[in-house]
């Protein structure tokens, strides 16, 4: 077990040393999140009605965007993963002494400092802009733990989706024809009450939309019943399956 | 340890031992009964064209791919049930130079040495040990992305040494290398066995398997089809080789009509150019000009040489050595 925290520490530390060594990808995490909640507050937010609660739209959608953000945070792993398969690293790795599960167990945290980064971006680029906590400061962490662990789940699939697919290009877009219907048929960006009924049957239904309103339940106060234990239980649940897919994928995965 | 259990032991335990090695995928039949002796710090030379087997075999010995069938000890140990005991004793360098192209020379032999469980420190200083031997001091501090083609094949077997393992599988080493970085990467691989090392080798070169190997075992189609020392192999086919270069490839044909009767073996013809084996020397090149005149076939030069491992491999086969994976796929389809 310490050979696997060990192993796991220091593939976690190579990928983040590589991550200051390929800067346009810091880039991807920063600037883009940015554009899209100064696009979503500015061009969509006055067409969107949110109930009187929220006050503005950027109250509503901060939590919501962040949300979203933080799923599509897992991508650095299927694209790492896919790189790696393909350079023959992971036969490297495979032929090492190492912990089975290190080198994905080390991406996926590693996705963590990467999502813990990108949260804080977008919480700064939120406050600026008119975003404010109701919240206790026990809250406000709570928020951020939720957030992470959501995140860290989301790594697991992503690490699944990388190891499946034969080139990075393909990892990129089924990551997106997942995950984008996902994110939008939710309460992220708009009241799921304006949606027709089958996507708001669908939109309640959808884990993100739990997530999201445990977000708002912990960040503004919102009203959200049991959302925030139900989006625990769902990122346990997608931990639970992805990872021993993810690591079994692995333990068979042939490079070249 | 087990270096230790070697040297007590009555008999000397093979480094690699295969037999029966088999292994598919889906219908495609990579390995079809394969069976290799590996004494320790010899280097056994699997040759093969592509798609032979070859890098399967490797990967099979190498832990990373369990075996359909067959009982294969490296070091000693079971790949199967010990493979973790057998991962600590062996080093694995390839055609893909597995190395993280945004670390630095150092940081990757430092991160690998890590994984096999040494501290920060040590594997810093055995990071800084294979940069000097490997002639990569220069360029400890720079990204790999900034490596030519040999600098990252001397990093990627610098990587698979930083434990001292002493098995060595190196698959096909050389591929895609520049004729000059291609010899460095010979001298250094005899300075490895030279220290006691056993490698085993895949490579599709003929010359490479000569130069480097004490015993050369032929794949193709995932079956050894012969193996021995590369003399031993050179006498299978037997006497010289006549090699006949012609004015007209034109000609080929005529060309192998007339020399036909002097061999006991169809002429092989490439381009322009016709071998056949003879069984004497003397007299063979005035009888030879004699055939070729009489048939009226111009010449440009004809000699005698000692048979190479490409006549070795054309011989066994029937195709030639160092045919590409396309070519391969066309000789099945048609």
């Amino acid at each position: 077990m310490s050979r696997l925290i060990t192993d796991t520490l220091i593939v976690a530390e190579r990928n983040l040393v590589r991550l200051t060594r390929a800067p346009d990808l810091l880039l991807a995490f920063t600037v883009q999140p940015i554009m899209f909640v100064l696009l979503f507050v500015y061009v969509f937010g006055g067409a969107i009605l949110v109930p009187d609660f929220y006050g503005s739209y950027v109250m509503f959608l901060l939590p919501g965007i962040i949300v979203q953000n933080i799923a599509f945070g897992g991508f650095v792993t299927a694209l790492g993963l896919n790189e790696d398969l393909s350079k023959g690293l992971i036969d490297r790795f495979r032929s090492l002494p190492m912990a089975r599960a290190a080198v994905l167990a080390g991406r996926t945290l590693s996705d963590v400092v990467t999502n813990t980064l990108s949260v804080l971006v977008l919480l700064v680029t939120g406050l600026i802009i008119g975003f404010s906590f109701d919240a206790s400061p026990f809250e406000v962490l709570a928020g951020f733990a939720l957030l992470l662990l959501f995140g860290y789940a989301f790594s697991w699939i992503f690490a699944l989706l990388g190891l499946v697919v034969t080139s990075p290009e393909a990892a990129n877009s089924l990551g997106f024809i997942a995950v984008f219907p996902l994110t939008f048929i939710s309460s992220a960006f708009v009241p799921v009450e304006s949606m027709p009924a089958a996507l708001q049957w669908f939109a309640e239904i959808n884990p993100f939309t739990l997530v999201v309103d445990a977000m708002r339940h912990l960040w503004v106060g919102a009203p959200a019943g049991n959302a925030v234990w139900g989006a625990v239980v769902w990122s346990l649940v997608i931990i639970a399956v992805f990872a021993p897919l993810a690591v079994s994928r692995y333990r068979r995965a042939a490079g070249h | 340890m087990t270096q230790a259990r070697t040297h007590v032991s009555a008999e000397p335990e093979l480094a690699i031992r295969v037999r029966g090695l088999r292994k598919s995928f889906g219908d495609v039949v990579a390995l079809d009964g394969v069976d290799l002796d590996v004494p320790p710090g010899t280097v056994l030379g699997l040759l093969g064209p592509n798609g032979a087997g070859k890098t399967t075999a490797v990967r099979v010995m190498a832990t990373l791919l369990r075996p359909d069938a067959g009982e294969i000890s490296v070091a000693g140990l079971d790949v199967v049930r010990e493979a973790a005991a057998v991962r600590e004793r062996i080093g694995l360098a390839g055609q893909y130079a597995a190395i993280d192209e945004n670390l630095t020379g150092l940081e990757n032999l430092v991160m690998v040495g890590r994984l096999y469980g040494a501290s920060r420190a040590a594997a810093t200083a055995r990071g800084h040990e294979l940069l000097q031997r490997f002639d990569l001091v220069d360029a400890a501090g720079r990204p790999a992305k900034t490596y030519s083609g040999g600098m990252r094949r001397r990093l990627d077997l610098a990587a698979a040494l930083v434990a001292k393992p002493p098995v060595l599988f190196l698959d096909e080493p050389t591929t895609g290398l520049d004729p000059r970085s291609r010899l460095d990467l010979w001298t250094t691989i005899e300075e490895l066995v030279g220290e006691g090392r056993t490698v085993l080798l895949t490579t599709q070169y003929l010359d490479e398997a000569d130069r480097l190997a004490d015993t050369i075992a032929v794949i193709d189609h995932g079956r050894v089809i012969a193996q021995g020392t590369p003399d031993e192999l050179k006498d299978r086919v037997g006497g010289e080789r006549l090699e006949v270069r012609l004015s007209s490839a034109g000609q080929a044909a005529d060309a192998v009509r007339a020399l036909a009767a002097i061999s006991d073996e169809p002429p092989h013809c490439e381009g322009d150019t016709v071998t056949v084996g003879v069984r004497r020397r003397n007299g063979m090149i005035v009888e030879a000009v004699r055939r070729l005149d009489d048939a009226g076939v111009g010449v440009d030069d004809i000699a005698l040489r000692r048979p190479t491992l490409d006549d070795v491999f054309l011989s066994l086969t029937g195709h030639a050595a160092e045919s590409t994976d396309d070519g391969d796929e066309q000789k099945e389809r048609t």
